[in-house]
């Protein structure tokens, strides 16, 4: 037992010293009785009585603890660094090889010759330069001895150019044809860059051709023709039936729209003709001539010329253009914006999913259901649901919700479409459920502890009112376990949006034509498949036919699921800090 | 000791003193301020294999305050919550005997505890206000019974809130969380809420033991109010309290009524020697 100080017998206390030192080495005294030698209190404390004050820990744990930070934000320096840094317009230089010949491209990285270097020898470098211009060498990326290289320049007249097709050129822009009249020369900067603002222009108002009108006339078209298939399906049943009128009145509309449809069709030409009048002439800087229609072109800068300010434009609209443009060239170009769609609806989908189910479920086991052998079994089954790898919960969303439930949901409301499945395939609908399934045991835990965390003087003070259960549990104890509820959603949600195996069987495609989410009624298509993107990643980063061109993608793609999840995540827990505030006794 | 007092005496509500030991039910006269309210014959519940209340018959007269006094464990909060059946909360749990309130026996299968619980209030000891704001608190049982008008809510929460003393303090803070008031401030909030539905019964279990002197004083002002429009009965551990506040005692020992009668007779001249050694604190 730890003693204090002892008094004498006049009740005195033994007089101390008044340095500080001695004061709290006697302290630790009193309180560590077993401290061999009294050593003052200093650096002189030898390594044995560190390691017996548990010194040792506190650096072990903080060294973990800083091991862990730096792994997660090395992590996280390595994929921004990567993926933000290519919107970044860097400066393309122009070498001259020994052997007289030119290249000219943006440096990617150098690195050692393998096999190079050795006792006495210097070790050989290359670099690695986007080349660009697919259509022209073949290859994108071009690997160049350091040792060939005679003379490196920037020209300022060397462009950048981003197209639909082959990837990027680079090389001179020599003129610009408009119809009939040419621009070559010190005017043809100025002039490329209007032509360029004019294809966005047409591009837009061609798009809108397309996708709006005469998408809408497509769709009436498509569903002219489910009509049809209907008044057949119900002939085979009744082939007494009379259907001559309706039959008519089907063929009136159809010609009706076909007719339209050819009007549109020659406008879009019309336009389209317009439009590819104007085209622009390059040279590379080995020589050779390409001629692109200014349609095609969707920016070119020319590299070396371009001052600070600019240069951060040019990084913003790229930036913008990867949010919110759609794909091309395989995903390894242009933007990823229906993958975000996809993914932030299906997440939202699958909320809206798993919070009813999980609550309801936690409220049955922790409310109604009498707490025996059964209700243990339960929870341990839902406990270990939520260890069963993801994949095989996609297998069961692929058999159950696709083949089971899709099946008969098309055999009862859609079997005019037959046999062309409508929900009988994958689709965002079924995916998402797969996801609620899959995450359904992590929010039941959570609303279940939540539930339980709910004080039982709340309970007994609604109960003693006259209140039926389910008023208190609709009034008092699901509002107070509110905040809790809402950490599981949140853990939920992150483990959703990461992952990918069970939706590559379910609904995820490489690429979709249309967004789930339009303009045309019932405005949300739960049947059609979406894009993802982590299967983006998966895709662009080891299905594409062009890994070079499509690696900083990845990167990108990455960045921004984390910024989403990140995002999903500030939101909930924003909410459920404001809950906990109004509900200060829950215990979350 | 005292003598046997057998007829009314005018003053108290005309029940019979029990002079015989415990184990026999007593005699109930008619009270003077009407039937009584609650009536208990031959009361018995048990937890499982623990026999906790045995044989308990009483009677709690109509508007007055009747307290329950005895040391911990002796089953007074147990009878307590036998008049509303918030005993039924417990696994386990068996009642037998009878307890009628207001003529309708509460334990039959065909009683609605709903209604039940509806005409009989209850403030417990640690104040559980919900965590809403103070307004949605009082109005409580009243949008539970489906009152949704706002005009007779408005009404309702003035009116309790004046009821039990908490207006003046509250009266510019209606929509603040109940949980930011101070404990009395609680608890009246609590009775408040109590007395919202016009109940005809208000149950309070030691609902000062948590509170500091100020406050338990206002609460006990505020049962002396209360009680010339409801009846009141109360647990206290506060023998004092008590006699201060209370028309009627009932001392409990070990699950088993001994003594019952109004509290000038019960805390003077109490009959059984049990109830003097607990009233001069030889005990308990």
């Amino acid at each position: 037992m730890a003693q204090g100080p002892v008094q004498d017998e006049a009740g005195r206390l033994p007089a101390t010293g008044g340095n500080a030192a001695t004061i709290v080495s006697e302290a630790a005294h009193a309180v560590l009785p077993d401290t061999a030698s009294p050593t003052a209190a200093g650096p002189s404390g030898g390594a044995g009585e560190k390691f017996r004050r548990g010194e040792h820990l506190i650096w072990l744990t903080g060294s973990a603890l800083g091991t862990c930070l730096l792994m997660i934000f090395g992590l996280l320096a390595v994929i921004l660094a990567n993926g933000l840094g290519i919107f970044w317009p860097s400066r393309l230089e122009q070498l001259t090889l020994k052997d007289g010949s030119l290249v000219a491209g943006e440096p990617m990285q150098r690195q050692a010759i393998p096999g190079s270097g050795g006792p006495g020898k210097p070790k050989a470098y290359r670099v690695q330069l986007k080349v660009g211009n697919r259509d022209l060498y073949g290859a994108d990326f071009r690997w160049i001895d350091e040792s060939q290289i005679q003379r490196r320049e920037w020209p300022a007249d060397l462009y950048l150019v981003e197209r639909t097709e082959y990837g990027v050129l680079i090389g001179v822009p020599a003129k610009v044809r408009e119809g009939e009249r040419e621009t070559t020369g010190a005017g043809v900067a100025a002039v490329l860059q209007q032509r360029i603002a004019a294809a966005q222009r047409d591009r837009r108002s061609l798009r809108r051709l397309e996708k709006d009108e005469i998408g809408s006339i497509n769709y009436d078209l498509e569903r002219v023709r489910l009509a049809n298939r209907k008044l057949d399906y119900r002939l085979s049943r009744e082939p007494s039936l009379d259907v001559s009128a309706e039959r008519q009145r089907l063929q009136a509309r159809e010609a009706e729209l076909r007719a339209r449809y050819a009007q549109l069709e020659q406008r879009l030409d019309k336009l389209r003709e317009a439009a590819m009048t104007a085209s622009v002439g390059f040279r590379t800087v080995d020589g050779q001539q390409k001629e692109i229609a200014t349609l095609d072109l969707y920016r070119a800068y020319p590299a070396n010329a371009l001052s600070w300010p600019s240069r951060a434009g040019i990084y913003a609209s790229r930036l913008w253009s990867f949010l919110s443009d759609e794909p091309r060239e395989a995903n390894t170009e242009g933007g990823i914006f229906p993958a975000i769609f996809g993914t932030v609806m299906m997440v939202f989908l699958m909320s809206l999913a798993v919070v009813p189910l999980g609550v309801l479920a936690a409220l049955y086991l922790r409310e109604y259901a009498k707490q025996g052998m059964l209700v243990r079994s339960v929870r341990i089954a839902v406990n270990n649901l939520a260890g069963v790898p993801s994949i095989v919960f996609g297998v069961f969303g692929l058999g159950f919700f696709v083949y089971f439930v899709g099946g008969t949901i098309d055999r009862v409301f859609f079997p005019e479409a037959l046999p062309t499945p409508t929900y009988g395939t994958g689709g965002i609908l079924w995916a998402s459920l797969t996801l609620a399934l899959l995450t359904v045991p992590v929010v039941i835990v959570a609303a279940e502890e939540a539930l339980a965390a709910v004080p039982r003087s709340m309970r007994e003070a609604s109960l003693a009112m006259g209140a039926t259960k389910l008023q208190t549990i609709a009034r008092v104890v699901l509002p107070a376990a509110a905040p809790g509820i809402l950490t599981g959603l949140i853990l939920a949600m992150a483990r959703a949006a990461g992952e990918v195996a069970p939706l590559m069987i379910t609904g995820v495609v490489k690429l979709a034509p249309e967004l789930p989410l339009d303009g045309f009624f019932p405005f949300f298509h739960l049947d059609r498949k979406f894009m993802h993107l982590g299967f983006h990643i998966y895709d662009v980063g080891f299905q594409s036919p062009n890994v070079e061109a499509a690696k900083p993608m990845v990167y990108t793609t990455t960045v921004l699921l984390l910024v989403i999840v990140v995002l999903m995540n500030v939101t909930a827990i924003a909410v459920r800090n404001h809950l906990r505030e109004k509900y200060r006794t829950s215990a979350f | 000791m005292a003598e046997q007092p057998s007829r009314t005496t005018p003053g108290d509500a005309g029940l019979r003193i029990r002079t015989e030991l415990p184990t026999r039910p007593p005699e109930a006269a008619p009270a003077p301020a009407g039937p009584p309210d609650i009536v208990c014959s031959g009361v018995n519940l048990a937890y499982g294999e623990n026999h906790v209340l045995h044989d308990i018959s009483l009677e709690i007269a109509p508007r007055r305050a009747t307290a329950f006094i005895g040391p911990s464990g002796c089953g007074k909060s147990t009878l307590l919550r036998c008049f509303n059946r918030m005993n039924d909360l417990i696994d386990s749990v068996r009642v037998w005997g009878e307890i009628r309130v207001k003529g309708l026996d509460i334990n039959a299968h065909t009683t609605d505890v709903i209604e039940v619980r509806r005409r009989i209030g209850m403030v417990f000891q640690k104040s559980n206000p919900f965590p809403k704001s103070i307004y949605e608190n009082v109005v409580y049982g009243l949008r539970i019974a489906g009152v949704d008008d706002r005009a007779t809510l408005d009404e309702a929460a003035e009116r309790s809130l004046r009821g039990a003393a908490l207006w003046d303090e509250v009266k510019d803070r209606l929509q603040e969380s109940g949980l930011g008031l101070s404990g009395g401030q609680m608890q009246r909030l609590c009775i408040a809420r109590a007395i919202a539905v016009e109940p005809e019964i208000i149950l309070m279990d030691e609902p000062c033991s948590a509170l500091d002197p100020i406050a338990t004083l206002k609460i006990e002002e505020l049962i002396y109010e209360l009680k010339e429009r409801y009846t009141i009965v109360t647990v206290t551990h506060n023998l004092q309290q008590a006699a201060r506040v209370s028309d009627y005692t009932a001392f409990f020992w070990l699950g088993k009524l001994v003594e019952f009668g109004s509290t000038a007779d019960l805390f003077t001249a109490p009959r059984e020697k049990l109830t003097e050694d607990y009233i001069t604190g030889r005990f308990g």
